[in-house]
């Protein structure tokens, strides 16, 4: 494949045939802002946050489906470019609740980071706002369509990966709208609730039910981690806030999955602070569960195990390790059987 | 098996040289309307009642709307005489003064088509020489309301397939040559050039190419296309089959509206008669070469008669545009190579190759070759249909062909190119219309609809009614159309109900400039048109409506008052009795007065007032 | 007739849209299934044309006018009096499939008000007894 040589902001830059502006201006560090691009998602060029001046060109085009050509000159910041961001900004935010003080993706927003980025202040704009209901009856996902820019990409990854097409826009025009099966909530549609499309939308419009309330974004430490619960090997990034987990969220650099993830990853994190989770060992004395101390429990087990052992031999003992105990707890269970006990007989519901 | 020739030339004979008188009834949708089913019934029981020998025969629209029902009478050897405004009423004295005297009704005749020696006995003026047809060139439309379009003999006749045949003599690239050099341009708004569109396809990698005709026309005050649809189907047929020939394809697909049912059925009738004659299907006239067309449907969106749009709604999808690259002409329908073009167009292609090219380049202008079929509505005398060349202007087409304004109002302005046009004003009247000049301008050719307007019209007020069109037919995909058309639309209404601020002017203005230049597809970006080019030409109208809060022309009903003359009010309380509001009072024979407080400018009052007494202002 | 050939929802919908006069949800679903296309799909095409319906329409279309001059003239009460009448409310359509009732704003027939729209015919100056004969008139 060959090379294209254009000019961005005055810089050069040679990048493969078919880049498209976006990618080849990214490889500059310039950043071109976009709501509806997503790298792994089919190209929308809806929602003209992308537009870039080219010389030669009518009109503004979108960077992120213009496909680079020898010689281009494109102009990401001109005067033309900044009037129309400005006033795509203006637009959107005419028909979007402005609660970002109470608002869950607060900091974590792209429609304000632009906002903020553009210096769009004021709203020249009075007049009709949407007002649906909000969607609260699942125990997942809240979906607030008055906060939907429809930049579509909750659509697309839902069809594309995921591959269930739950969700496309539906009505026309300004009454345009992101719906569920025949217009249904998503608890009654056939949503399995993976949760990408809450991993990709731009805005406040999906939110992970689980995490409102519990933290605002710059609270929140993000923690890499692997899913335990099965085999995959998944990685996301536990969202954790005064040493509590409150939420889990994708991570794009993750190398098995992207941003995706099923249900148990996304939303399966509650049993972690869970009040009904054993804290202390327990003893079963006269037929009864009896609170015992860390000490008195570990030697009870290591001396009925030394005995099995003892008697029956190394192969007599198996064990079950749990996708619900962290992945240093799983490694450090099977190093155990394995040097301790001396055999294989290790298993886990994600027989890693 | 017959030669298409000798079957033309059998033909020809058969419907030119008639041997009993034929009544021919104008049954394009505008003519039904109007009543000609009434008509053709009463020609039918009158020609029973004398018991006549003469055929009845049906044609579609000749471009008279303001005249329908038009009816065509042919006596064998001598001159053909055309009616305007025929109801069942006036048949009675047509058949019996006519057809069994020999009598033209000479008041009611519109023109006539000379005999073959060109002399004519009866004072009636022919076509040509009447001031609707004299700036005319009928080629395009020449059939239309001349021959039955549900009977191809017709159409074969009169020189149709034609350019089939002399385009199967040469190459594919061949024709796509010829057709560059007749320099033909798309008639479905952007004028761009046909034959380099064809190249484009042609030159595509594919196995599977398509053929469209983009006949959703729905410009309001456009129907060109539909005369054409209704009224010679065939030539929009052979034009697609020479395309498909042109540019590789075997199947085509005729895009149409479910508002023109005639049209459809008039189609559905000429595509089977075609395949009957062996000139669509398999190896048509032996030539070796395939192909069919399909008829689909539209099912209510404007935005569809965007050309990816178009394709999506084929497609069974979201009629919303696609992004572009790929064009269409790389990857269309199901993402083959697809050649779109507009019903006019097929129309002029078939012209083009029975003519020659030659002939063809030699209409129109240096940049704009041919003719172009305009309509003519709105505050205009003669509502209809007027093909003319490239280059006429403005002033010929309103006011030579169109009979200037209608009541003798002053002309104020003229909206071409339908809601992604512009208004233009007296002093550009005499603008030559073609491609180039009218975008000039600020306005475009479109797809040809001419809305007149006179001094009643509010030009604050007509922007908004395209708005309001655009915004209700925006796809919603793209954020400048589907949140922009909503905006500006809310603003136009605030100026129209005096709630406009002087700010409000600078936010369209700038709202307008990102619309068009953002926007994804050519809706968002021509909706400003209306707006802007208002704005540029009627820039008092809108002061008026913020800064005094008045309505020039007494069109804006909050801007509107009515006052009662107290020299001419008798007292008669006519008006105080319709008034719905109970806003009028005085005594009897005593001047009454309106509480403008209560008024809701219903304008009841003044309908009802015998004296002129009361005045809008 | 409609299997194997590309891009028949539209005809498909058209079709249904005949028989039904709307789109029932259950059609709808049929159709999916049928095509073998999301759900959401069928909706989001149902709901972009003008064309289609998802509410059964009566044959006649009632509108009343609810502009200013017929509200003070009682246009409501006409309303509240058909509404009562048919024992169905503004928006809604009759069981029999005879009536449907569309909000709608000014008709521009004031000087007449209070007024009444059936279909393409206006009915001005209507009066309470006049409101059954006139219904009657559309069967
Ligand atoms: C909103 C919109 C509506 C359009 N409507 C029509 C139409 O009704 N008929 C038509 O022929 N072209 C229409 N066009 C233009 C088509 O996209 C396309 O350019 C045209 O059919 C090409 O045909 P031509 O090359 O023969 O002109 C429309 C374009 C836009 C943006
Ligand atoms: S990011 Fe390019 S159009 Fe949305």
């Amino acid at each position: 494949m060959s090379n294209v040589t254009l000019t961005i902001d005055g810089k050069q830059i040679t990048v493969p045939e078919g880049t498209t502006v976006i990618q080849a201006a990214e490889k500059l560090g310039i950043n071109i802002p976009a709501l509806c691009y997503d790298p792994e998602l089919s190209l929308s060029g809806s929602c003209r946050m992308c537009v870039v001046e080219i010389e030669g060109m009518n009109n503004l085009p979108t960077s992120c489906t213009t496909v680079v050509r020898e010689g281009m000159n494109v102009k990401t910041k001109s005067a033309a470019v900044v009037e129309s961001r400005k006033m795509i900004l203006e637009l959107l935010i005419a028909d979007h609740p402005l609660d970002c003080m109470t608002c869950q993706k607060n900091g974590n927003c792209l429609l304000q980071q632009y906002a903020y980025e553009y210096d769009v202040k004021e709203i020249s704009f009075q007049g009709i706002r949407h007002d649906y209901p909000i969607e609260t009856d699942n125990p997942f996902i809240v979906r607030d369509m008055n906060k939907c820019i429809n930049c579509g990409k909750c659509v697309r990854v839902c069809s594309e990966i995921q591959g269930r097409d739950v969700l496309n826009f539906a009505y026309r025009g300004f009454d345009t709208k992101i719906t569920v099966d025949l217009d249904l909530t998503l608890a009654e549609s056939d949503c399995i609730f993976c949760g990408s499309c809450v991993a990709v939308c731009p805005t406040g419009a999906l939110l992970e039910k689980n995490m409102i309330g519990k933290g605002r974004s710059y609270e929140v430490k993000k923690v890499k981690t692997t899913c335990s619960f099965c085999a995959v090997g998944c990685n996301f990034d536990l969202n954790v806030k005064d040493g509590k987990v409150i939420g889990v969220t994708s991570n794009p650099t993750s190398a098995v999955n992207g941003k995706h993830l099923c249900v148990k990853g996304r939303f399966g994190h509650d049993y972690i602070h869970n009040p009904n989770r054993l804290t202390t060992p327990l003893i079963k004395k006269n037929g009864e569960f009896v609170e015992a101390t860390w000490d008195e429990a570990l030697n009870l087990v290591a001396e009925k195990f030394s005995e099995i052992k003892k008697e029956y031999g190394n192969e007599s003992i198996g064990v079950l390790s749990s996708a619900r105990c962290t992945n240093e707890e799983n490694y450090l269970m099977q190093k155990f059987v394995r040097a301790v006990i001396g055999n294989n007989n290790i298993d886990h519901c994600a027989r890693t | 098996m017959k030669s298409l020739k000798e079957l033309r030339n059998h033909l020809r004979y058969k419907y030119l040289k008639l041997n009993r008188p034929r009544v021919s009834i104008g049954m394009g949708t505008c003519g039904i309307a109007a009543g000609a089913e009434k008509v053709k019934n009463e020609f039918i029981s009158e020609i029973k009642k004398h018991g006549l020998d003469v055929e009845i025969n049906i044609t579609s629209c000749i471009g008279m709307c303001y005249r329908e029902v038009n009816v065509e009478v042919d006596i064998p050897g001598k001159e053909n005489v055309v009616y305007g405004d025929i109801t069942p009423k006036k048949v009675e004295r047509i058949v019996e003064q006519h057809i069994i005297n020999g009598n033209p009704v000479i008041e009611w005749a519109e023109f006539q088509m000379l005999a073959e020696d060109g002399t004519s006995i009866h004072p009636i003026p022919d076509m040509e020489h009447t001031p609707y047809y004299h700036l005319q060139t009928r080629e395009v439309s020449a059939r239309c309301g001349r021959i039955n379009p549900e009977n191809i003999e017709e159409y074969i006749a009169t020189g149709g397939y034609e350019g089939l045949e002399n385009v199967l003599k040469q190459t594919p690239q061949e024709v796509i040559n010829n057709l560059k050099r007749s320099g033909l341009r798309g008639r479905g708004g952007g004028g761009f050039p046909t034959g380099q569109k064809w190249q484009f396809t042609r030159d595509a990698k594919g196995e599977k190419k398509y053929i469209i005709c983009n006949a959703d026309e729905g410009d309001p005050g456009a129907f060109m296309d539909r005369s054409i649809l209704e009224g010679d189907p065939h030539s929009i047929i052979e034009g697609m089959i020479i395309a498909g020939y042109a540019i590789g394809a075997s199947e085509g697909y005729i895009y149409i509206r479910a508002e023109y049912p005639l049209a459809i059925k008039r189609l559905q009738i000429a595509i089977n008669q075609a395949k009957e004659q062996r000139l669509l299907g398999y190896n048509i006239l032996d030539s070796g070469f395939n192909f069919q067309i399909h008829i689909k449907v539209g099912a209510g969106a404007f935005v569809c008669g965007e050309e990816t749009a178009l394709i999506n709604s084929i497609e069974g999808k979201r009629g919303m545009p696609r992004i572009r690259p790929p064009f269409p002409a790389l990857k269309g329908l199901w993402q083959h190579p697809t050649n779109n073009n507009n019903v006019e167009t097929y129309a002029n292609v078939s012209l083009i190759f029975r003519e020659g090219v030659e002939w063809y380049s030699s209409i129109g202008t240096d940049k704009s070759k041919g003719t172009k079929i305009f309509s003519l509505t709105g505050k205009i005398a003669k509502t209809g249909l007027a093909e003319v060349p490239m280059g006429t202007t403005l002033r010929q087409i309103i006011f030579d062909i169109g009979g200037g304004i209608k009541d003798g109002k002053k002309f104020k302005a003229v909206q071409i190119g339908g809601p992604s046009g512009g208004c233009l004003p007296e002093d550009l009247l005499d603008l030559p219309v073609d491609y180039d000049s009218l975008i000039e301008a600020g306005a475009m050719m479109g797809s040809g609809g001419l809305v007149v307007m006179d001094e009643s019209t509010c030009m604050v007020d007509v922007a908004r009614y395209f708005l309001k069109f655009t915004q209700s037919e925006s796809c919603g995909k793209c954020t400048p159309c589907r949140e922009g058309t909503t905006r500006m639309l809310e603003i136009l209404e605030r100026i129209t109900a005096g709630k406009g601020k002087i700010e409000d002017l600078n936010l369209l203005e700038r709202l307008a400039r990102v619309m068009k230049t953002t926007s994804l597809c050519g809706l968002g970006q021509t909706a400003p048109n209306p707006v802007l080019s208002t704005l540029r030409y009627f820039r008092d109208e809108y002061l008026a409506h913020i800064e005094e809060k008045r309505c020039p022309s007494g069109v804006c009903s909050n801007l509107i008052n009515y006052r009662i003359d107290p020299e001419k009010c008798v007292g008669c309380t006519a008006c105080a009795r319709v008034c719905p509001t109970g806003a009028i009072s005085g005594t009897k024979k005593q001047p009454h007065v309106i509480n403008t407080e209560i008024c809701i400018k219903c304008g009841a009052c003044m309908d009802a007032c015998k004296f002129d007494a009361i005045t809008r202002i | 007739m409609y299997v194997g050939h590309n891009g028949s929802l539209i005809p498909i919908l058209q079709a249904t849209q005949e028989i039904y006069g709307y789109l029932p949800k259950e059609a709808m679903k049929k159709i999916a299934n049928f095509l073998k296309l999301p759900y959401s799909e069928v909706y989001g095409v149902a709901t972009f044309y003008a064309q289609f319906r998802l509410q059964p329409r009566g044959k006649h279309i009632i509108r009343v006018c609810s502009g200013t001059a017929c509200h003070v003239r009682g246009g409501d009460n006409i309303l509240k009096l058909i509404e009562e009448e048919l024992g169905i409310k503004s928006g809604e359509t009759t069981a029999d499939l005879r009536f449907t009732i569309e909000p709608v704003a000014c008709l521009g027939a004031c000087g007449l008000a209070p007024v009444v729209m059936i279909d393409e015919q206006t009915f001005g100056r209507v009066t309470k007894d006049k409101i059954s004969k006139l219904l009657d008139q559309f069967q």
